[in-house]
């Protein structure tokens, strides 16, 4: 499917927000997609992150809101360690989820969980999950 | 020199068979070591926001304990909280103007600079301790068991808290081999188990926990060592749904790393907790006929 891509659907805003929120410049990216290859779960998500800095680069953001990657996103860092561009891509995916969190959105919800899996659960993991993915 | 002990809040719940193997392994190798008298939950995970400071604040405040306990550092079990208050003390010392909003904000506490240094466990035993005071106390060398090396993410990333440079890990095979076992390095050893996304995301961690499991087999370990809890959980007590999932004919027995030294240095089961396992764990040391 053609995507339009001009200065009319460029959302500068968004991008300042992800570059103010990472601290990244995030137009350092090259497009290499070494952050794909290493990420463990590259095969089970529906965009790459190389995909998501480029439409992050060109401020697509209502087609970002529609991603799911950023959400089965572990934070460990293999994407930031093996970056040829120093970028922090870690630190992007959390501005992108922090970005609809804060509009008081919840991707996971706490109430969910019973109690017979909390009787199990290391703290860490609800602590964890709940930090990276409820408002 | 004074150590201080942060344990966080899994050690006290979910993981006392890591905790409880590593305080035994402490007293028994003669090091001072003292739990921080008031200590708080460090938060789990590093803030990667630039704007986010409050939850800095939860870390911060535990290194303040340890400074006001007169330590110059500070010493963490779980991965986890290993990364988290590695980082926040790495914040406080670098960025000057994120330091001042912090302390300021927490005025009722002493000022912070970072005088607090914090290790991991495995750093501390290497380099305070040291491997050849571990390898004198040993009573009961774990000879003949090929345990593979699971690091996980939290030791080893981002590369400026890294137990040990990425690329040249040599610290858990180094602990291993201290303690008579014969380390197995595998492909997978610094993959991501799939963390909380155990909880959003089952699935998809199963999978990763799987193709971990499978490495280790394949590398022809018969039992795995790690320090994380939350790793724990996915790769261990997760395990038979992981297996059913991948397709993996073999179980494999894990251990926290304090367990395997509280074994070798001959500390009972009171030490060792292996009674908080998996049943294939406790079988695999019986069947070397190690004391459990």
């Amino acid at each position: 499917m053609p995507i339009e891509i001009s200065e009319k659907t460029i959302k500068r805003d968004f991008i300042d927000k992800v570059i103010k929120l990472s601290g990244q410049d995030i137009n350092l990216c090259f497009q290499c997609g070494t952050c794909g290859g290493a990420c463990p779960m590259s095969d089970k998500v529906d965009t790459v992150p190389r995909r998501i800095m480029r439409m992050a680069q060109l401020g697509m953001e209502e087609a970002l809101e529609e991603v799911k990657s950023y959400w089965m996103c572990a934070s460990c860092h293999s994407c930031t360690v093996n970056c040829p561009r120093g970028l922090d891509i870690a630190k992007v995916m959390e501005a992108l989820r922090l970005l609809t969190l804060r509009k008081n959105v919840n991707m996971f919800e706490p109430s969910s969980l019973d109690a017979e899996t909390m009787r199990d659960l290391p703290q860490i993991a609800m602590v964890s999950c709940f930090r990276k993915l409820t408002s | 020199m004074k150590v201080s002990y942060y344990p966080g809040c899994t050690l006290k719940t979910k993981a006392k068979n890591l905790e409880d193997a590593a305080v035994a392994s402490m007293a028994a190798l003669g090091v001072d070591f003292e739990e921080l008298t008031r200590w708080n939950c460090c938060g789990a995970v590093h803030s990667l926001a630039d704007d986010d400071l409050i939850h800095q604040v939860a870390p911060v405040r535990d290194l303040v304990r340890a400074m006001e306990q007169g330590s110059d550092k500070v010493v963490t079990l779980c991965s986890m909280c290993y990364n988290t208050l590695a980082r926040a003390n790495l914040l406080m010392r670098q960025d000057e103007v994120k330091r001042k909003t912090i302390n300021d904000f927490m005025n009722e506490e002493k000022d912070y600079h970072g005088e607090v240094e914090v290790l991991h466990f495995l750093n501390f035993l290497r380099d305070q301790v040291g491997w050849d005071t571990v390898r004198n106390a040993v009573k009961v060398p774990l000879n003949g068991l090929k345990v593979a090396m699971y690091y996980g993410c939290t030791l080893m990333r981002p590369r400026n808290v890294a137990i040990e440079p990425i690329g040249d890990t040599r610290i858990m095979g180094e602990f291993l081999e201290a303690i008579g076992a014969a380390p197995v390095d595998f492909p997978e050893a610094t993959t991501c188990c799939g963390s909380y996304q155990i909880l959003a995301n089952p699935e998809a961690a199963h999978d990763v926990s799987g193709r971990i499991l499978e490495s280790a087999i394949r590398a022809g370990a018969e039992a795995m060592v790690l320090s994380c809890p939350l790793c724990e959980f996915n790769l261990s007590k997760k395990q038979p749904e992981v297996l059913k999932k991948n397709k993996i004919s073999r179980e494999v027995p894990v251990y926290y790393f304090t367990q395997l030294l509280a074994m070798a240095l001959g500390l009972g089961q009171e030490a060792c907790r292996f009674d908080l396992n998996s049943e294939c764990s406790v079988e695999l040391l019986k069947n070397k006929n190690f004391p459990v």
